[in-house]
């Protein structure tokens, strides 16, 4: 009796945990329906008759700030470094992985080197790279994101490739498969956990990366969220506070429906990442 | 079968190797050079030795952003891990809607850093202007601010390790140590405690270069003010390169600097994992 009790205080305890914890969210949201001005003066008022803005500032933030383009590039720049780094660094963790040489040896090191360099290091020189070589395109970038986020995916998917015995890929080369089919047939279907681990992690990355597409994108035509609600914040002259609160819930929705709809993956790629990083 | 792979080496790794050079080799040794030259754009460059670190250890306030740099990652190493292991401890309880809570405070960790530092902007400058007061005024409320901000996002991801670490020690000994009348106190610091070092390192070291690294929620949060007094290492490192003309070749010294602590912290981490490890 005593412990169902205590355990039923525990869940109420943690109820009220838990709503006080997405608070700041909930703050926020209630305020993208307020009018600017009242916004500053009383974030925690419930919106009434007179501060209530319905979807205005919405459709502020989407025709005068063109949200939705930055929305719309930053999934177009997500999706493709993810897609990108995912083939390229696997296909390159197996090779050197499996063939042993100076050369592979000296490339898998550097990998894990990378890992442990600050941005703030290299990112006056990348922004100059960038420039001189034509990458600071959205298209470009995806380059960017490959090199520079190679370490830690090489890294993972080579601690996972020595855990697969060689036996099954052999066998598939005696019989005739060459190397990129041997790959793709057999090697990828037995990575997939690591490739989904892999995937979430840079995703997260990638989606709410503000420096490196700050420094390296040609700004006048393509901005990210971040880039965008740091622009709106840090513009001269009024801040828009309603178009703020209106961009940072459009900035959230797509995160919580992400985490919503594979959170069992997320939590568990970032327990293995941790743990390998 | 390395012969027959052999051949195929352009398709396997070039790709990789090749964005490997442009997005970080050439930028690092380049920013290695260049932080012993002066310059603004790099076609002018010109060798000056070490003035560019004399100059960086002579700017106050790059030195004072070590000093609360330093401050911030050892006051959030606490206040995240402490809360993140109580956390875990109680969520691996048998409770009603563990699952529910754990999705719950894991879910800010997935919040960039400027959004995060908006969000909180907007309250804290609520809570305090009760008081006429303000975030920007005081560099200990951006202090304490950022600090409730990181916890807020980070302590669900310590938890989740936590919790892993928790789930991963086996039952007998818990059980042996309840046979020989251990009280729930001492099965906490004798057992428990004991047979998670290993995530308790991993935990204290992701969280002090977390701390170390932390920019874009400085930026948003208080972007240093007052007067760059809330400034981090990270933020001020970008306003040396980007907000004085000039002075770009001290700001790449600056981040040769930073880079050395964080390579420096990651050194005193693998030694601390590996001298557990031979320990258990």
């Amino acid at each position: 009796m005593k412990k169902k009790l205590l355990s039923a205080a525990g869940t109420v305890f943690f109820t009220v945990l838990g709503l006080i914890y997405i608070a700041p969210i909930l703050i926020v949201f209630m305020n993208s329906f307020k009018e600017k001005v009242y916004i500053n003066k009383e974030p925690f008022a419930l919106p009434t008759e007179k501060t209530w803005n319905g979807i205005e500032n919405y459709l502020t933030a989407i025709n005068k700030y063109d949200l939705l383009s930055s929305v719309g590039w930053t999934v177009f720049i997500t999706v493709g470094s993810v897609v990108v780094i995912l083939v390229c660094t696997s296909m390159c963790a197996w090779y050197i992985t499996r063939v042993k040489s100076r050369f592979t040896k000296a490339l898998y090191l550097l990998c894990v080197f990378s890992m442990v360099v600050p941005f703030q290091m290299v990112m006056f020189t990348l922004s100059l790279v960038a420039d001189r070589t034509r990458l600071n395109t959205p298209w470009g970038i995806i380059i960017i994101y490959l090199g520079f986020g190679a370490g830690l995916a090489v890294f993972m998917f080579c601690g996972f490739v020595k855990s697969i015995p060689t036996e099954i890929e052999e066998a598939a080369l005696i019989d005739g498969c060459n190397p990129v089919r041997t790959f793709f047939n057999v090697v990828l279907p037995i990575m997939k956990p690591t490739y989904i681990s892999v995937g979430i992690l840079e995703t997260m990355w990638i989606w709410n990366d503000f420096l490196l597409p700050y420094l390296v994108l040609d700004l006048n035509k393509f901005k990210t969220i971040s880039i965008a609600i740091q622009y709106m914040k840090g513009s001269y002259g009024r801040v828009d506070m309603g178009a703020i609160m209106a961009a940072l819930i459009l900035a959230v929705i797509p995160v919580i429906i992400f985490y919503l709809a594979c959170q069992k993956h997320i939590i568990k790629g970032v327990a293995a990442g941790a743990v390998k990083g | 079968m390395e012969k027959a792979m052999r051949r195929y080496m352009p398709i396997f790794v070039l790709p990789t190797f090749f964005a490997f050079i442009l997005g970080f080799i050439i930028p690092f040794v380049m920013g290695i050079g260049l932080s012993f030259c002066e310059f603004t754009t790099v076609t002018d460059a010109r060798f000056v030795g070490l003035s560019n670190y004399v100059e960086a250890f002579k700017d106050t306030i790059f030195r004072h952003s070590f000093w609360y740099t330093a401050l911030f990652a050892v006051a959030s190493l606490i206040v995240i891990n402490v809360l993140a292991f109580a956390l875990a401890l109680a969520l691996t309880q048998k409770l009603r809607g563990t699952n529910i809570f754990r999705t719950i405070f894991f879910m800010p960790n997935l919040i960039g850093g400027i959004v995060l530092g908006y969000i909180w902007q907007l309250i804290f400058n609520g809570i305090l202007s009760r008081y006429s007061t303000a975030l920007g005024l005081n560099e200990w409320y951006g202090f304490w601010g950022l600090i409730i901000l990181v916890s807020w996002q980070q302590i669900g991801y310590m938890m989740i390790i936590y919790i892993a670490g928790l789930q991963a020690i086996p039952g007998d000994v818990m059980e042996a140590a309840q046979i020989d009348g251990a009280s729930r106190i001492q099965k906490l610091f004798r057992v428990t405690i004991p047979m998670m070092m290993p995530s308790i390192t991993i935990c204290m070291f992701l969280s002090i270069t977390n701390g170390f690294k932390l920019f874009d929620q400085n930026l948003s949060l208080t972007a240093g003010e007052p007067a760059k007094m809330s400034e981090m290492m990270a933020l001020n490192i970008f306003n040396t390169f980007y907000g004085r003309t000039g002075w770009e070749g001290v700001g790449q010294a600056k981040a040769v600097i930073f880079f050395v602590i964080v390579v420096a912290i990651g050194l005193i981490q693998l030694r601390a994992t590996r001298s557990k490890e031979v320990q258990q």
